[in-house]
């Protein structure tokens, strides 16, 4: 079946999700000319391919159960925040709080993300393959995370107990994580990620990553202990 | 709520495309601030004549044929040529007006800026100077931007930097006064998008130094503290250290000289920013969207500035 | 011979420190043991200006009163006319405000959500997501997206009848949300993804946007992702609250909820709750006053919240300008929070046992953060739970909700109105200074020229 396909010179946001809400499990969907609109693609439920052919703006293909979008540019903030199932990948960099939130599918970056990449994750896996910014990871409660490049200041500040999986420098940790040392079952799941990362990815030596996670220092309040605020 | 945009040159041949380009992107903000927008424009004015490329500093006159440009604004009718001719007459400096729109002039004059700012205050106290420079220009009004910009012409300007700011008001008579950009000082405006926490505080410091500000806005304060920065030798990288180290808050800001074009964000960086940079021309928006439509852009080398990193560009 | 002289005792030994009272020098005490500050449940205890200083200015020989029952006081309520498609239609103008599963049990969601049903009204979800037995219970349910998006997925997004963006809450605006680890039980855990035990630790901030800017284009995505469908609330704790309502409205709220100070919360530090927030009765002045001067008082809906106790409370809210009020605290307390007794098995049983091991008694108990609520509201013990009933409580809540719907129509009919939401600000007076300086109804005794 040929791709549907949705100009963003000519429909409004709202036309244009509607019309993606609408295709059938299978279908495909060009949406050309994104231009930085915000909200493309967002609260999709169906098994749908979506190729956004540009750059794009905030939450794209947030609040997503199903989609496999593709972004043949870059983004604004919050790209597939709360994703729940399905993809997001994009093939330029992305701005701030890359994945926030998302409890399931997967979020591939093949360039750079910014700061707070990962902050609240609640199960859903991330995966950049250049830097990431200040602050990432923060409050990750669930789900995974690989930086093929550098992390920022802060990594995993706050972490739960989701798994940030590093290749290359680490500027600080942030308060309660903690580096730990690499399992076998860590340098497999590092392989696997890579693959699923795909090209971008190709640099990343599973046995060299780095594993952050967290030191469960901050798990129950003890005025004691001397914890950091 | 607001947005910011700013366009700084590199190729000369975009200059006539200046205002346009400018125009274009203040719209898409719009989003962001449907109020009152303001912008300010720099373009080569009259050259300095040789050997004096130095600015004379306030409080003396500039050498014939270095001229400052005042842009004046006032909410009531005014009839712009009578204050001129006072004006000129109590300078003792002859003044140039050029038109921009029905409550709005520029005055052009070569008298001292402290004494020309003085007869402004004496000879026409509803009158504003929303800035003033030997290349700047800077218009602020309310309404939407699309209706500004038309009003002014601002697509027919051409020039080789400029900045603006769209704004959303929250106070309930909208006007100019809590409009950015702020330009306290000769060719030097600041818009700002944030929201600074220690501004009072700030404001009264500076006041205690004898400067005071016009409204009681937090990006006056930041204004006046990097161009207070400036009066002392700092230069405008200084200025915004300055603010980074005295200010609280979340901001980015958008700074711009005669001849510099400076983006700096605050620690958090939780405040939008986007640089795309050609051969061309170096632009910058609160939202990517403001600058898809600049010439180039598919090639533009298109970033984030990173927190606390002062980004700064030179003619 | 030395006789021992008698001391020359001080000439009133109980003199009472304004500065340093019990209360305060216990607290001192409690900080240097444990070393940290003080968790508490419910709203500001400390005297504040509310409702009760104003008055309403009822029949005389130039406003006619409407006869109870026979001539109809409208109280229906419609919330999210904005852009919703599908707004809420409510018989009273009274939600049930927005308590999480996890605060309370399971059984004070259900009783609540069919009290709130059985009179027409709504209840709200609250910070750990919404669960299958209130979303069944509740005819009308909206779904809260807090900073911490514990449990928030696009499934229950999309069972919702509305949406609420919060920003923040009367008893701590600027602070996250709180859960002691002891009310951290399994299925809570699971449902906010984390582990069983921990003390939860809330984010103050929304993780994916910043700002009333990006507010407008959140607004927006979740707007798209409901087919525009359900009305979008916007809740904040009573701070800058003039522009806050204006900020929200143009980043396209189609209802503004303004929690005051005296608001409640499960767990909160005690500086936060006293300390931090303005009085419900200037929030809502504020508020109604911010509508008005951007012309959007007929468009946007106004929700006052934050220690409404009484149909007095609603109908001065209203009078003041608000649409609807939202409860929390009140309505717990109808369901048992703070009875000396608790029903179970067929018979009233004797809770004291239960608020000594507290620390406290019946009348003084905030301590739902212990998850030991004695009377089985906010506690996720099983054994304590059972001591709710869900069908009494239920039937509790429903009584309080129409008694409450009752009084606020009774003054409103008192005040000449066939519909409460003709109450206005001239049916009002100050009984103090203060209260005319807050609210700005003229203090009883002035002459108007």
């Amino acid at each position: 079946m040929e791709p549907v396909i949705l100009s963003c010179a000519e429909l409004s946001t709202r036309e244009i999700n509607a019309a993606l809400a609408a295709l059938p499990d299978g279908a495909s969907a060009r949406v050309l000319e994104p231009r930085g609109r915000h909200n493309l693609a967002v609260g999709l439920s169906n098994r749908v391919r979506i190729d956004i052919e540009g750059n794009a703006g905030y939450f794209i293909g947030g609040l997503g159960d199903g989609p496999d979008v593709v972004v043949h540019g870059f983004t604004g903030w919050s790209v597939g925040e709360n994703l729940q199932a399905g993809s997001v990948r994009v093939r330029g960099n992305v701005s701030e709080c890359a994945g926030a939130s998302s409890r399931g599918g997967t979020i591939v970056v093949e360039g750079d993300a910014s700061s707070r990449a990962g902050i609240s994750l609640k199960g859903g896996t991330i995966l950049v393959g250049g830097n990431v910014g200040h602050m990432s990871g923060f409050m990750a409660q669930a789900g995974v995370m690989l930086i093929g490049g550098d992390a920022g200041d802060a990594l995993g500040d706050s972490l739960y107990e989701a798994v940030i999986y590093v290749a290359g420098k680490i500027a600080s940790l942030g308060s309660d994580a903690r580096i730990e040392e690499l399992t076998e079952s860590d340098v497999r799941a590092v392989k696997a990620l890579a693959e699923l990362g795909g090209g971008s990815f190709g640099h990343v030596q599973p046995e060299n990553v780095t594993r952050v996670a967290s030191a469960r220092g901050l798990y129950n309040f003890d005025a004691l202990k001397d914890q950091k605020y | 709520m607001c947005g910011i945009v700013g366009l700084h040159l590199k190729n000369p041949d975009l200059q006539p495309r200046l205002g346009e380009l400018l125009t274009q992107m203040l719209e898409a903000m719009t989003t962001r601030g449907p109020d009152s927008a303001g912008l300010a424009v720099y373009a080569d004015r009259d050259p300095a004549p040789a050997g004096h490329e130095a600015d004379p500093g306030p409080d003396q006159p500039g050498p014939p044929g270095q001229e400052l440009r005042y842009s004046l604004r006032s909410d009531e009718t005014i009839d712009w040529d009578l204050l001129a001719k006072r004006i000129a007459a109590e300078t003792g400096r002859d003044l140039r007006v050029e038109p921009l729109g029905s409550d709005s002039a520029v005055f052009v004059s070569s008298a001292a800026e402290t004494s020309f700012l003085a007869a402004v205050r004496r000879a026409a106290p509803q009158v504003t100077v929303p800035g003033f420079g030997r290349s700047m220009v800077v218009v602020k009004d309310v309404g939407a931007p699309a209706a500004i910009c038309a009003r002014y012409g601002i697509p027919g300007w051409g020039g080789y930097q400029g900045i603006g700011h769209t704004r959303m008001a929250t106070e309930s008579a909208v006007t100019t006064a809590h409009s950015h950009p702020f330009a306290p000082a000769a060719d030097l405006a600041l818009v700002h998008n944030g929201s600074f926490s220690n501004y009072a505080t700030v404001r009264g410091r500076l006041a205690r130094q004898g400067i005071r500000c016009d409204t009681d806005n937090d990006s006056e304060v930041a204004a006046r503290l990097v161009a207070a920065r400036m009066a002392e030798g700092a230069d405008l990288a200084d200025g915004l250290r300055t603010v980074l180290k005295e200010m609280d808050g979340f901001f980015t800001l958008l700074v711009t000289t005669r001849t510099q074009f400076a983006v700096i964000r605050d620690s958090f960086a939780c405040k939008p920013a986007v640089i795309a940079e050609t051969p061309d021309y170096v632009a910058m928006a609160s939202e990517y969207h403001a600058l898809a439509g600049l010439p180039g852009i598919t090639g533009a080398r298109v970033f984030e500035p990173m927190p606390e990193e002062i980004h700064v560009w030179s003619r | 011979m030395d006789q021992p002289q008698p001391m020359n005792l001080p000439m009133d030994a109980h003199r009472r420190s304004g500065a340093f009272p019990p209360e305060v020098i216990a607290q001192i005490q409690r900080t240097a043991t444990e070393g940290h500050y003080e968790i508490r449940g419910w709203g500001a205890k400390r005297d504040l200006p509310t409702f009760d200083d104003l008055l309403f200015l009822t029949a005389s020989l130039t406003r006619y009163p409407l006869e109870g029952y026979r001539e109809k006081c409208d109280t229906s309520t419609v919330l999210g006319t904005r852009y919703a498609s599908k707004p809420l239609q409510l018989a009273i103008p009274v939600t049930i405000a927005g308590m999480s599963f996890g605060a309370l049990s399971a059984t004070a969601k259900v009783a609540l959500g069919r009290a709130a049903s059985a009179v027409g009204t709504s209840t709200t979800t609250g910070d750990g997501g919404m669960i299958a037995e209130e979303r069944a219970a509740s005819r009308l349910l909206v779904y809260q997206c807090l900073p911490s998006r514990y449990g928030f997925n696009v499934d229950d997004l999309r069972q919702a009848d509305a949406i609420e963006i919060v920003i923040g809450q009367g008893a701590k605006p600027g602070g996250g949300g709180l859960l002691l680890g002891q009310k951290v039980t399994d299925r809570v855990a699971g449902m906010r993804t984390l582990p069983a035990g921990v003390d939860q630790r809330s984010a103050s901030r929304h993780p994916d946007w910043v700002g009333p800017d990006d507010l407008r284009i959140k607004i927006e995505e979740l707007r798209e992702a409901t087919r525009w469908e359900k009305p979008v609330y916007v809740k904040f704790g009573a701070t800058r609250v003039v522009n806050d309502v204006k900020l929200a409205v143009e980043a396209g709220a189609d209802v503004v909820v303004v929690d005051g100070m005296q608001g409640g919360t499960a767990a909160t530090q005690d500086f936060f709750i006293e300390h931090t927030g303005i009085p419900t009765l200037a929030a809502v002045r504020l508020a109604a006053e911010a509508l008005r001067d951007i012309g959007m008082e007929d468009t946007v809906q106004l929700i006052a919240s934050g220690g409404i106790r009484t149909g007095a409370d609603v109908a001065k809210a209203l009078a003041l300008g608000a649409d609807a009020v939202s409860v929390g605290v009140a309505p717990l307390i109808a369901l048992g929070c703070n009875s000396p007794t608790y029903w179970q098995d067929g018979s009233d049983h004797d809770a004291s046992d239960g608020y000594q091991a507290l620390g406290t008694e019946a009348g003084y108990c905030h301590h739902c953060h212990t998850g030991r609520c004695p009377v089985g509201v906010t506690t996720q013990d099983a054994g304590l739970e059972a001591r709710l009933d869900a069908d009494r409580g239920a039937r509790q809540v429903t009584n309080y909700l129409k008694a409450m719907a009752m009084e606020t129509a009774a003054l409103a009919r008192a005040c000449g109105k066939s519909d409460v939401h003709n109450l206005e600000p001239e049916d009002l007076r100050s009984l103090t200074l203060e209260a005319e300086a807050i609210t700005g109804v003229p203090l009883v005794g002035r002459i108007a020229r």
